[in-house]
């Protein structure tokens, strides 16, 4: 038999750079109280969210990523031809085929990158950290670009109470590469397919098409019973993640959930018992819930305000559609 | 050992403090979560996860909504205990 040669990758990988987009138009609650029956004083007490980003005609998917990737590239000190790969998690990049990735790592001057679009909800980001560790390790690619981004204002029912007021648009990027010393750690992952009917598109494509239904799809939730299993099930996951990673609370500097809504963040940190030292991200006041985004989005408002600062230790944390999950912790860029 | 009525309050009663802040000689039988607690729907969620930990109870959605006052979550624990 002959021998097959193995790849080789780097020891270990990490965040090397971070980059986001935030669309031009800041939309704050008036704007969603003119289409449902609710006010500024419940959406705010009840999910945190004062305003949140729409995106205009231009700002695409595609768009939004190149401008998130290239500050990415830029904050990691490398050039767009040393990216080997391209991962973007998306929900709503409504062409289906071929992957927005493709045309992302075109855009940005790759030299061929591979590019593919991954689908995972809430928890894409940690998805695509994931994938991109693996293939650093492995050695398909010295350097990965991990996009989270999302149009969810597209995929809004303005006229559902449950959810009209939650999302936003934005995109969030990573440059994940080589490291002599592990930069991030095992991920806690998984799914829950038996709970998937809480968060889900009301109806598939085809129904539309077919003229079966007269709304255009679009997301709808129970919003109790995914409050439930997010400060339930999810403090468990955040909590095994840090276990795997071998640290303890105090060890922390940064939590970054993901920005689904600001009672369960805060529900998180009383569960994790996190010390008054940990920095906790709270974007989504003021970026709303912006899906596989809301991650890295938050991560580089953190290092831009100063409030968390390059080498910090930050638990990040994503869950929603699936229900999937994935949970790790990082050292920031 | 199944908790008595008297446990179930005093238990609720450390719940609500720890949840919404609210002194434990507050939370009373016929206290409303929502008028008299300062426990919102969501903050109900909480207090029926850490009940369900403390009483080893299964309280589904469904029954949530039932659970005005102290008294109803307390016989509904009275009830469904294990
Ligand atoms: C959406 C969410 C804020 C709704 O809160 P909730 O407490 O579950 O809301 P409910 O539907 O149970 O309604 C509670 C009360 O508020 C009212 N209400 C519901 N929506 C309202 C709105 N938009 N404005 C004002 N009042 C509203 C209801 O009528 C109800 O009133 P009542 O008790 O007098 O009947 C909450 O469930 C949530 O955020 N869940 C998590 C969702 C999430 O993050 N999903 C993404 C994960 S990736």
């Amino acid at each position: 038999m002959p021998k097959i040669k193995p790849s080789k990758g780097a020891p270990y990988a990490r965040i090397l750079g971070v980059g986001g987009y935030r669309p031009t138009r800041v939309v704050p609650n008036e704007v969603i109280l003119e289409k449902i029956d609710s006010s500024d004083e419940w959406i705010r007490s009840r999910s945190g969210i004062e305003t949140r980003h729409w995106a205009n005609a231009e700002e695409t998917v595609a768009a939004m990523s190149v401008e998130a990737s290239g500050k990415a590239i830029a904050d990691a000190g490398v050039s767009a031809e040393q990216i080997g790969a391209v991962i973007v998690s998306t929900v709503t990049h409504f062409k289906q085929t071929p992957a927005v990735a493709t045309e992302i790592a075109d855009k940005l001057g790759t030299a061929k990158a591979a590019a593919f679009d991954i689908s995972a909800g809430c928890a894409g980001f940690g998805y695509g950290l994931t994938l991109a560790k693996g293939m650093i390790v492995e050695g398909s690619a010295e350097y990965v670009l991990v996009i989270g981004v999302e149009r969810l204002s597209d995929l809004t029912d303005l006229e559902d109470r449950a959810t009209a007021f939650l999302f936003g648009d934005g995109a969030g990027a990573v440059v994940v590469g080589p490291a002599t010393e592990p930069g991030i750690g095992p991920t806690v992952w998984g799914s829950e397919g038996d709970k998937s009917e809480t968060i889900k598109q009301t109806v598939p494509w085809t129904d539309y098409r077919e003229g079966e239904v007269e709304r255009f799809p679009a997301i709808t939730q129970e919003g109790q019973a995914v409050f439930r299993w997010a400060v339930f099930e999810m403090a468990k996951v955040a909590k095994e993640a840090l276990e795997v990673a071998g640290l303890s609370p105090d060890e922390l500097d940064v939590f970054i959930p993901h920005q689904a809504n600001e009672r369960i963040i805060d529900s998180m940190v009383k569960t994790l018992k996190l010390p008054e030292s940990v920095t906790v991200a709270r974007d989504v006041r003021t970026t709303g819930n912006t899906s596989a985004a809301s991650i890295p989005l938050a991560m580089e408002r953190l290092l831009a305000t100063g409030e968390a600062k390059s080498g910090d230790t930050a638990l990040v944390i994503g869950f929603g559609a699936g229900l999937a999950y994935a949970a790790t912790v990082v050292t920031l860029p | 050992m199944a908790a008595t009525q008297e446990e179930i309050v005093a238990g609720l009663a450390e719940i609500v403090n720890e949840i919404a802040g609210i002194p434990v000689e507050d939370v009373q039988l016929d206290k409303s979560f929502t008028d008299d607690l300062d426990v919102d729907s969501l903050s109900m969620v909480e207090v029926v996860v850490a009940a369900e930990e403390r009483f080893d109870v299964k309280i589904p959605d469904d029954d949530v909504k039932n659970l005005k006052t102290v008294g109803d979550a307390t016989n509904y624990i009275l009830k469904h205990q294990a």
